[in-house]
C-alpha cells in the first residue's frame, strides 16, 4: 500500500491505497464520489474526465498514486453552493447544457463538461468545428452531439461576456 | 396562487426544460453503481474464451484461497438454483427450438463470454484478480460462425443438443405473390447484409442486490429499461415469490434495446445475495460488455422488387437469414418478425412474401436494438426501391412517389395486413427538399461529375415510416408474443393540491418526467412545477411494461392522460357538489370548475383534492378520493414517417466519406415537448449513421469477437458527425388522444439508408451499385476498384 494525499474539489483526502488503484476508483469507491463515471477499460469514451492540475485527463487512465500530491477537479466541485437557488450557482457549461438539452440519460454529461471545460480553458471562443474535435475523447450515445455542440458555444458566450447566440451549424 | 391564474394548455406543445437534469449535470447521480450497501460483496465472472466447447472440470479451489474471496461457484454449483432458464418470450413458431440457457453453463460453453463460473469478494479488484485462479477444463468443438454454412448440411452444430442449427421458419405470405413476379415488367433483386452491432448504452450494466432484512423483501437493482418484465422473470427464474421481490431501475444510462432483458448476471447476483445474506454488485466492463450483452442487426437480406410496365410495384419477396447467437434472449427470434410488417414501408403493392430463418450460431445472441426489425426493413426496401429507379431509369424520388399511399387515402390497409392510420409523404418531401436545396445539389452533382472530380457527391433518399408504440396486445398474442403491450399509470391528488403521477414506464434518458408532467398540468390545470412523475421501482410503479419499442409516449403518455381525465370527473361530480348545481352544469378550464353561466361560482381543483381529502363534505355516491388509475392497450400501433435526405461527399482517392448536409423532416405527429422530440431524433440520427458508415461487430473464423473493446468497435465522437437539420410535418395519429406517435427510433431506422444511397450515388457513374456496410473507406474503396476492373460491385 502506499500513502496518497490530494485535493478533490477542495477538500484534503490522504488514504493508503494500492499502486495498482486507478484513480476514477480512488474517487468512486474511496472517497464516495460517484458523481464521476466509468464509460470503457480502453480510454475511449471520456466518462471518467476529471480536471489534475487544471488539465482534463480521464481518471481511468491514471493511478491515484499519480495524483499524489495533485489538485483535483470533478464535476460534484463545479457548482457553487447556493441554497436558495440551485441553477443559480450553476457553471455556465452545466446551466447551458440544461438549457440547449444538451444530455439524455446524463451518463457521459460530467466528462463531457470537465472535458468542455478545459477546452473553453485553451480557446475561449470556439468554433462549431473546435468543439466537436476538441470533444472527440468524450463519446455521447444519447444526443448525437448537435445540443452538446450548441451547449458548449452557449457556455463560451456566456463566459465571455458576449450575448448569448447558440445558433449553430447549417 | 389560484386556478384561475393558471390558463389552460400552457404545457403541452411547448418546450419546457427538463426536470430530469438538475442532478445530471451536478453528479448527484444514483447509477447502480453508484449504490453502496453495508457489507456490499463484489461479484466477478469466469467466461469462456471459446466459442464452442464441452466444459470437462471447473475447479474453484485455489479461488477461494485468494485475499478477500468469499465465495466461489462453478455452473454446476448453482445449477439447482435455477428454476428455468433465462426466459425467451416469443416463441415465433411452435416448433421453434429454444437450447435451455442457464445463467450459468455447465457442460458446454456456447459462444466467447458464455459464464462458466463466479468469484465474489470483499472488493471488485479482488473479484477480478480471483477470476484467473478458477480453473476450467475446456474441451474444444467447431465454432458455427457463419450463418449460411450453419444450415449446410454436415454443418457442426452450435449446441449439441440440437439436431440442427435452425431454430425456426417463419413466414407470411401476403397476396398472390406468385403473380405479382410472374410476367412482371422488371424484378430488382438485391442481396443486402445488415451487419451485426453492438448497442453500446455509455453506462455499462450493473446489478446491485440485497437479500431480505426486516421482510421477507429482496430487492435488486439494475440498469435496466424493464424493471417490471425483469421482476416476474426473475422471480420465475430463481424461483423467488414475485411478491417477494423488488426490482428498481434507479438512474439509467440509456439503453437502445440493449437493457431490454433478462440477463444471467441479474439472476446470478438474486441468487447470490440469496444464498450468502449479503448485498452484492456485479458491474460489467465495457470488454466484458461487447460479449456478455446482446448485440442487434446481423441479417442476411434477400430482396425483390417486381414492377409494372408503368413502374408501378406489383409485389416483393423477402428471405431473410437472421443470426440469433448462441441463445434465444428475451425477444430474440421476434426481432426479425416485428421488420416482417414493413418491407412493403410507404408503397401500394398487391403482394408481399416474407420469410425468415432464425440461425444459432456461437457468437453472442443478439436481441433488440434501438429499431430492432424495422432498421433492417427499411434499410432494404429504401435501398432497393433506388436500385430499381436506377435499373429503371427514372429519378428515385419519381418512382417513390409513383408508389407511395397519398396523403387523402389513409387511413390505409397495407399487404402486410396494418392499417396506417395517417400521414403525409408528399408535405414531409416537399419540406426536406425545400431545406436540404434539392434541386441545387443535383445541378452541383452534375457539374462534378462532369469535371471528373475526385471527391464526388452523392444524395440519398430514405422516405422511411415505421410501426411502433408497441402495441396492441391482441397483436402481440397472435405473434405469439408472451404479454401484453398496454401501459399503466397511476395520478394522485395529494391535500395541498400537488400532484403524484405514477407512471409504468421506466425512462432512461427520455425524459418522462418532463412530458408526463405537461400532460399531467395540461389535463388537470395545475402548474407544471406541481407534478412529480415517479417511476422505475416496482414497489412505487407497481405495474407497467416499461420502455422500448418507442412506446412510452404513445402508450404510457396516453395512460397519463386517461388518468388524469378519470381525476377530473370525479372532481367534477365533486365540483358540482359544492357549488349545488348539476354536473352536467359545470364547465372544467385550467384547472378551475365553474357553473355555466355563473362563472363566479367557482372552484379549483386543488381546492375540491382538499375537500376530498377532508372528507367532510362529498357525495353519497362516491368514495372520497379522486386518485385514479389507468391501463391502456393501443388499438393499433404508431406510424411515424419523414423524408431524410443526406448530402455526401466521396473521395474517390481515398474512399473517405463525409456527410456535408443532412436534413430529416420527420412526422411524429403531436408534440408534448419539442425539444425532447428533436433531441431523440439527433439521437437516433447518430445510430443510424453510425452503422451506415462507422460500426461493424466482427468475428473470426474461430469465433473470437475481433471487436471486444471502444479501441476497435468504432463509436462515433462529435467529430465524426455532422450538424443536422431537423423538422417537422404533423398528421396526428388517430389511435390515441393525444395524437402522437413514437419518436425514439425513427431517426435510426431513416437515417441508414439515407446515408448508404447517398454513398451508392455519389460512384453510381463509376460503376458502384452497392456499398457493404460501414462505408469504412475501405469498403468504399474496394468497390470502386472492383467497379473500374470491370466487375458488377
Amino acid at each position: 500500500m502506499t500513502s496518497v494525499q490530494m485535493n478533490v474539489d477542495g477538500e484534503t483526502h490522504s488514504d493508503e491505497v494500492e499502486p495498482r488503484l486507478l484513480l476514477v476508483h480512488y474517487l468512486r469507491d474511496v472517497l464516495g464520489k460517484t458523481g464521476t463515471n466509468v464509460g470503457c477499460d480502453t480510454s475511449n469514451c471520456g466518462a471518467c474526465t476529471v480536471h489534475l492540475d487544471g488539465r482534463s485527463v480521464k481518471s481511468c487512465t491514471v493511478l491515484a498514486v499519480q495524483a499524489d500530491g495533485g489538485d483535483i477537479d470533478t464535476i460534484e466541485g463545479l457548482a457553487e453552493f447556493n441554497s436558495d437557488d440551485e441553477e443559480a450557482g450553476w457553471h455556465p457549461l452545466q446551466r447551458a447544457f440544461h438549457t440547449e438539452h444538451g444530455l439524455q440519460c446524463g451518463y457521459c454529461t460530467p466528462g463531457m463538461i470537465m472535458a468542455a471545460k478545459d477546452l473553453l480553458n485553451e480557446n475561449p471562443d470556439p468554433t462549431e468545428d473546435e468543439v466537436r474535435h476538441g470533444l472527440e475523447g468524450n463519446l455521447c450515445r444519447c444526443t448525437g452531439y448537435v445540443n452538446i455542440v450548441k451547449a458548449v458555444r452557449t457556455a463560451a458566450a456566456e463566459m465571455r461576456g458576449d450575448k448569448v447566440d447558440a445558433e449553430v451549424g447549417a | 396562487m389560484t386556478a384561475l391564474d393558471t390558463p389552460p394548455s400552457t404545457n403541452v406543445g411547448v418546450t419546457k426544460l427538463r426536470k430530469e437534469d438538475a442532478h445530471l449535470v451536478t453528479g448527484r447521480t444514483t447509477w447502480t453503481d453508484n449504490i453502496t450497501l453495508t457489507g456490499m460483496l463484489h461479484v466477478a465472472l469466469v467466461r469462456s474464451p471459446m466459442a464452442h466447447a464441452k466444459v470437462t472440470n471447473v475447479d474453484v479451489s485455489a479461488a477461494l484461497e485468494q485475499p478477500g474471496v468469499v465465495a466461489a461457484f462453478s455452473g454446476a454449483d448453482l445449477a439447482d438454483n435455477w428454476a428455468g432458464g433465462l426466459p425467451c418470450a416469443w416463441p415465433v413458431t411452435p416448433d421453434m427450438k429454444s437450447p435451455t440457457h442457464l445463467p450459468l453453463a455447465t457442460d458446454e460453453v456456447r459462444y466467447v463470454g458464455d459464464a462458466v463460473a463466479v468469484v465474489v469478494a470483499r472488493t471488485r479488484y479482488q473479484a477480478a484478480d480471483a477470476t484467473e485462479h478458477v480453473v476450467v477444463d475446456y474441451e474444444p468443438l467447431p465454432a458455427v460462425v457463419d450463418m449460411e454454412a450453419a444450415l449446410a448440411d454436415g454443418s457442426p452444430l452450435a449446441d449439441t443438443s440440437l439436431d440442427s442449427n435452425k431454430s425456426f421458419t417463419w413466414q407470411k405470405i401476403d397476396g398472390e405473390i406468385d403473380d405479382a413476379f410472374d410476367g412482371a415488367a422488371h424484378v430488382t433483386t438485391r442481396r443486402f447484409i445488415n451487419q451485426r452491432l453492438i448497442p453500446t448504452a455509455i453506462e455499462p450494466r450493473s446489478v446491485v442486490c440485497a437479500p431480505p432484512r426486516e421482510t421477507r423483501e429482496t430487492t435488486l437493482w439494475s440498469a435496466t429499461q424493464v424493471p417490471h418484465i425483469l421482476r416476474l422473470m426473475l422471480a420465475l427464474t430463481c424461483g423467488v415469490p414475485e411478491h417477494e421481490l423488488r426490482v428498481v431501475a434507479p438512474d439509467v444510462g440509456g439503453g437502445f434495446g440493449s437493457k431490454l432483458n433478462v440477463y444471467a448476471e441479474e439472476a446470478i447476483c438474486l441468487v447470490l445475495a440469496r444464498k450468502l445474506g449479503k448485498p452484492v454488485k456485479w458491474t460489467e466492463t465495457r470488454s466484458e460488455g461487447y460479449q456478455a450483452t446482446i448485440h442487434g442487426r446481423d441479417q442476411i437480406q434477400d430482396v425483390s422488387l417486381a414492377f409494372n410496365e408503368d413502374h408501378t410495384i406489383r409485389g416483393m419477396k423477402v428471405e431473410l437469414h437472421a443470426d440469433m447467437g448462441a441463445y434465444l434472449q428475451l425477444v430474440t427470434p421476434g426481432v426479425p418478425i416485428l421488420g416482417a410488417f414493413m418491407y412493403n414501408a410507404i408503397y401500394k403493392m398487391d403482394a408481399l412474401s416474407f420469410t425468415c430463418h432464425g440461425v444459432f450460431t456461437n457468437k453472442t445472441p443478439t436481441d433488440a436494438y434501438r429499431g430492432a426489425g424495422r432498421p433492417e426493413a427499411t434499410y432494404a426496401i429504401e435501398r432497393l426501391i433506388d436500385e430499381a429507379a436506377n435499373e429503371l431509369g427514372v429519378e428515385p424520388f419519381e418512382l417513390r412517389e409513383k408508389n407511395w399511399i397519398k396523403h387523402e387515402e389513409f387511413p390505409y390497409m397495407t399487404v402486410a395486413g396494418i392499417e396506417y392510420d395517417s400521414g403525409n409523404y408528399e408535405a414531409a418531401t416537399a419540406k426536406a427538399k425545400e431545406i436540404f436545396g434539392y434541386d441545387e445539389l443535383r445541378a452541383e452533382q452534375a457539374q462534378r461529375r462532369d469535371s471528373g472530380d475526385p471527391v464526388q457527391l452523392g444524395i440519398g433518399i430514405s422516405t422511411f415510416t415505421e410501426m411502433c408504440g408497441l402495441a396492441p396486445s391482441r397483436v402481440l398474442g397472435s405473434l405469439s408474443y408472451g404479454a401484453g403491450g398496454w401501459e399503466h399509470a397511476s395520478v394522485r391528488m395529494l391535500p395541498s393540491g400537488k400532484v403524484e403521477v405514477i407512471t409504468g414506464t421506466s425512462p432512461h434518458g427520455q425524459g418522462h418526467v418532463t412530458s408526463w408532467s405537461q400532460i399531467a398540468a395540461d389535463a388537470l390545470g395545475v402548474p407544471y412545477e406541481d407534478v412529480e412523475v415517479r417511476h422505475g421501482d416496482t414497489n412505487v410503479a407497481h405495474k407497467g411494461m416499461d420502455t422500448y419499442g418507442s412506446r412510452s409516449l404513445v402508450v404510457g403518455g396516453y395512460a397519463v392522460q386517461v388518468a388524469c381525465d378519470k381525476v377530473v370527473a370525479k372532481a367534477k361530480k365533486v365540483a358540482a357538489h359544492l357549488l349545488e348545481a348539476a354536473e352536467d352544469d359545470i364547465e372544467f378550464s385550467g384547472g378551475t370548475f365553474s357553473v355555466s353561466g355563473s362563472p363566479d361560482a367557482n372552484t379549483s381543483i386543488q381546492d375540491i383534492s382538499l375537500a376530498v381529502f377532508a372528507a367532510h363534505d362529498y357525495p353519497e355516491d362516491m368514495e372520497p378520493s379522486l386518485d385514479s388509475d389507468a391501463t391502456v392497450d393501443p388499438e393499433n400501433f404508431s406510424y411515424p414517417h419523414g423524408t431524410h435526405l443526406c448530402a455526401t461527399e466521396v473521395d474517390t482517392e481515398t474512399g473517405r466519406v463525409t456527410i456535408r448536409s443532412y436534413v430529416a423532416v420527420d412526422d411524429v405527429g403531436k408534440v408534448i415537448n419539442p425539444q425532447i422530440v428533436e433531441g431523440q431524433v439527433h439521437g437516433g440520427l447518430a445510430q443510424g449513421i453510425a452503422q451506415a458508415l462507422y460500426e461493424e461487430a466482427v468475428y473470426d473464423a474461430e469465433g473470437n469477437l475481433t471487436t471486444g473493446s471502444l479501441l476497435d468497435y468504432y463509436v462515433p465522437s462529435a467529430a465524426d458527425l455532422p450538424h443536422f437539420t431537423t423538422d417537422r410535418t404533423e398528421t396526428p395519429a388517430t389511435s390515441n388522444p393525444l395524437g402522437v406517435k413514437g419518436v425514439g427510433e425513427a431517426g435510426t431506422i431513416a437515417s441508414t439508408p439515407a446515408v448508404i444511397n447517398a454513398v451508392v450515388d455519389a460512384l453510381r457513374h463509376l460503376g458502384v451499385n452497392d456499398m457493404p456496410m460501414p462505408a469504412s473507406p475501405r469498403n468504399v474503396w474496394e468497390a470502386l476498384q472492383a467497379a473500374s476492373n470491370g466487375g458488377a460491385a
